[in-house]
């Protein structure tokens, strides 16, 4: 099934919930009401707290890029020193 | 005869797109040599014409390595990844195809575990993931992570992909599977990627994901602006709908 029609039955759902509880007055009315906006920003800030706790934890590997620039570094050394012996690189 | 003489040795197709990297595709070569003694592959670089001498510089790799491991496949002008990939497919003849980028924010040594980790699980691709534990990245300013980790919340949020990083694009596949999903992918750029990977899941290929560390440029220097914002929240709802 297309994952869009799963998020619309479950958008579906939600919304049968929220009628169903306007029908039957289980929760008072004026709450009822504002459901949809809890869900919302609930959402919202659900969302926002993983990006925050995502940032806390971003996993950086500094060492790495020093390795990397080491390597780098012989290789250009060892290509200068190449060059520099070839008549037709230097010359 | 024992088991391992009957079982035919597997072979891993590494394609390379380039264009400009002639300063990082020697040591990149250099590297994924090194780290893989052990198993039999073949590199094929497909460049699109890079006006650097990158080709010159491949073709002395192929001078030091043999054409039959280190394959130049070039292409007249830039024609985006996507089409690149399957350039490069046309030419492969392993039984797994690995794609990984040239500008050495993709190391090679994490190859092996790669490969080890699709030979322990048979999963029928094996993502790299910069954003779990053994993983990471290097080179991103803080807006670059916050952007990242928003964009990584949306995604997940919107369409439940089943892996942690959408748009990475150090991945092994194995070549059936690729065949399969990159006839039906659209995207390009980076969209590209998340396409791939979300049409995988959709189609129930099992994908396994291991760490990976990502560094940002050793030479050069890459962007993240405001039209590649728009063209990942393009990409999120089309692949939202169609997928």
């Amino acid at each position: 099934m297309k994952h869009i029609l799963k998020i619309m039955a479950l958008l579906v759902a939600v919304a049968g919930i929220w009628i169903s509880l306007l029908e039957t007055s289980v929760v008072p009315r004026s709450y009822t009401w504002l459901l949809p906006v809890y869900l919302v920003v609930s959402l919202g800030c659900y969302g926002l707290l993983m990006v925050g706790v995502g940032l806390m934890l971003f996993p950086t590997c500094p060492q790495e890029a020093s390795l990397l620039q080491k390597v780098a570094l012989v290789i250009m050394f060892i290509s200068d020193q190449f060059c520099a012996q070839i008549p037709a690189f230097s010359g | 005869m024992s088991i391992k003489m009957r079982r035919k040795k597997k072979k891993y197709s590494i394609i390379i797109p380039t264009y400009n990297e002639r300063l990082n595709i020697a040591l990149v070569v250099y590297l994924v040599f090194k780290h893989l003694q052990d198993f039999e592959f073949e590199v094929i670089i497909v460049d699109d014409g890079s006006p650097d001498g990158t080709q010159d510089v491949i073709k002395q790799l192929q001078n030091v390595y043999g054409e039959d491991r280190v394959l130049l496949r070039a292409r007249p002008k830039k024609l985006g990844l996507g089409t690149a990939y399957y350039h490069g497919l046309k030419h492969a003849s392993g039984d797994f195809i690995i794609i990984m980028d040239a500008d050495l924010s993709h190391h090679p040594k994490y190859l092996p575990s790669f490969i080890r980790k699709q030979m322990e699980t048979g999963a029928s691709i094996v993502t790299g993931t910069r954003y779990v534990r053994n993983g990471g990245v290097h080179g991103w300013n803080l807006i670059r992570k916050l952007t990242s980790r928003g964009a990584n919340v949306l995604a997940q949020t919107l369409l439940w992909p089943g892996v942690s990083d959408l748009t990475g694009s150090f991945r092994l596949y194995e070549r059936k599977a690729f065949e399969d999903i990159i006839s039906s992918v659209v995207s390009k750029g980076y969209v590209f990627q998340m396409e791939m990977i979300v049409r995988a899941s959709r189609k129930g290929y099992q994908i396994e994901e291991v760490p990976i560390t990502f560094v940002d440029r050793v030479y050069g220097s890459s962007k993240l602006g405001g039209s590649e914002i728009l063209e990942y929240l393009k990409g999120l709802v089309y692949l939202l709908i169609t997928t």
